[in-house]
């Protein structure tokens, strides 16, 4: 296997599967964050399992973050040496007829997500990691120990109505990321195209539905708080 | 037809080129892109200017060695052919058309519309053949069985020309239809799997060291492909590439 992981299609094999990594922390983020609209209960006893246990904390968290920042650093590695392989541009160039946008622009929509990623993580990790690991509070309780504060601190997060535009533009881009994405990884991975078809229809599905999920509790908290 | 031209001019690869307009009169509709050319190069001739070099030869879609990218598309707005096989009627009367070389960086511009493509010639030498004994006593093809499936795909697989409109439509510039064409007709059949794993690592090293771009899976080259090369070659490809590391 010496030099796989330096050829071109050993990085794509690489890509796709950390994107299989990430669309699989993405579909149980959504699971548990989507327990907030019905059951506030739900989501706290979930939160605070998936904040304190050992093996989410120390081996699937430090796995997630390899994850997130090898897809942006080899995809930006990618995008450099995809740019150098064409020194001198077309003058004309009508990539819309023989490719989708979302293809032609996944650093784009993979820079937003990464400004997105920022806010993110000032937003809900930094805190957290702070309440946890600096302060030492692992009791997952208020201040005034009434109860988990998990909950309440998403339902405050949403109030601003810059953040909740700020989230939904994010998860937009993110379904347009995802729109390529998603079938991309397998065709990387080297499924065939027979199964590729009812991949791909899965992936547009998943798409949609997971990032307008998202996008659906931003609003759902937000509107609840006013 | 009358038509302005919008030429990519270039006397050599050091020369730094630019786009040039010309008018060209009186184009039939059932001239091939080619022979439009053609009457170009000789309405340049008779002014005494120098003709636009561009690449052809068998002029019926077989060699793969007319090349161009036309109004933002390798061979032009038709699907499923190649410059030659490009008509006039594709056009209306007092188009403007934009006519450039195929660009990457493994293809560097000779002279005009004319690139090296002698990338792709060194990706073949690296490993898309078969070693066969030829001394006289070769057993009959015939006797090795091939599943029918198999051996349509290969011969799918086998219709790359090797012309580069995969290459020129890429957005990175990538090779690999190219070179999952020409390890899959092999990969498919009996006969390319004693020499399978070697194929497909040099084949790929190769494909790495010429500079060509990293496939992203836009599907341009497959749908720019004159022979309709599948992207189901790359995923193929990727397949052989993992397996082969794999073994060794």
């Amino acid at each position: 296997m010496s030099g796989f992981f330096k050829s071109s299609i050993g990085r794509k094999y690489a890509m796709a599967l950390s994107a299989f990594f990430l669309m699989f922390f993405l579909l149980q983020h959504f699971a548990i964050n989507i327990l907030s609209v019905f059951s506030p209960d739900a989501f706290n006893e979930a939160s605070h399992f998936m904040g304190t246990f050992w093996a989410v904390q120390y081996v699937l968290q430090p796995i997630l973050i390899f994850g997130v920042i090898y897809h942006f650093v080899m995809g930006f590695i990618l995008e450099a040496r995809n740019r150098s392989a064409r020194v001198k541009k077309y003058a004309k160039n009508n990539g819309a007829a023989n490719s989708s946008w979302m293809s032609r622009n996944m650093i784009y929509s993979g820079l937003c997500i990464l400004a997105f990623l920022v806010l993110h993580f000032i937003d809900f990790w930094f805190p957290e990691i702070n309440t946890k690991y600096i302060q030492g509070d692992m009791s997952g309780l208020l201040g005034n120990g009434e109860g988990f504060r998990y909950y309440e601190e998403l339902a405050h997060k949403f109030e601003s109505p810059l953040r909740v535009g700020a989230y939904v533009i994010a998860f937009v881009f993110l379904s347009l990321h995802l729109m390529h994405g998603f079938s991309s990884a397998f065709q990387s991975a080297g499924a065939s195209s027979m199964r590729k078809e009812k991949l791909q229809l899965f992936g547009k599905a998943y798409a949609i539905i997971i990032p307008l999920g998202f996008i659906f509790i931003a609003l759902f908290h937000h509107f609840n708080h006013h | 037809m009358n038509l302005t031209l919008k030429i990519w001019r270039q006397s050599d690869a050091n020369d730094k080129g630019k786009m040039v307009d010309y008018k060209v009169t009186e184009i039939s509709e059932h001239m091939s892109f080619l022979e439009m050319m053609d009457v170009l190069n000789e309405q340049l001739i008779n002014k005494g200017e120098e003709p636009v070099a561009f690449d052809h030869d068998c002029r019926e879609g077989i060699c793969g060695m007319c090349s161009m990218f036309i109004n933002g598309e390798a061979h032009g707005p038709d699907r499923g052919v190649t410059t030659c096989q490009l008509h006039m009627r594709m056009f209306k009367d007092g188009d403007t058309i934009t006519i450039e070389p195929f660009r990457a960086k493994a293809f560097p511009v000779i002279k005009d519309l004319v690139v090296d493509r002698s990338a792709f010639d060194r990706i073949q030498h690296a490993g898309g053949y078969i070693s066969v004994n030829t001394s006289g006593n070769t057993q009959d093809a015939n006797a090795t069985l091939i599943s029918k499936h198999a051996a349509d795909e290969a011969m799918d697989a086998a219709t790359c020309i090797g012309c580069g409109a995969c290459v020129a439509s890429c957005k990175n510039a990538s090779a690999m239809l190219f070179v999952g064409a020409k390890v899959s007709q092999y990969a498919l059949l009996p006969q390319g799997q004693v020499e399978a794993v070697d194929r497909v690592k040099n084949m790929v090293a190769q494909m790495d060291l010429e500079g060509f771009g990293n496939c992203t899976n836009t599907g341009a080259c497959e749908v720019e492909c004159p022979k309709g090369i599948s992207l189901e070659n790359i995923a193929r490809m990727n397949r052989e590439f993992l397996s082969a590391n794999v073994k060794s």
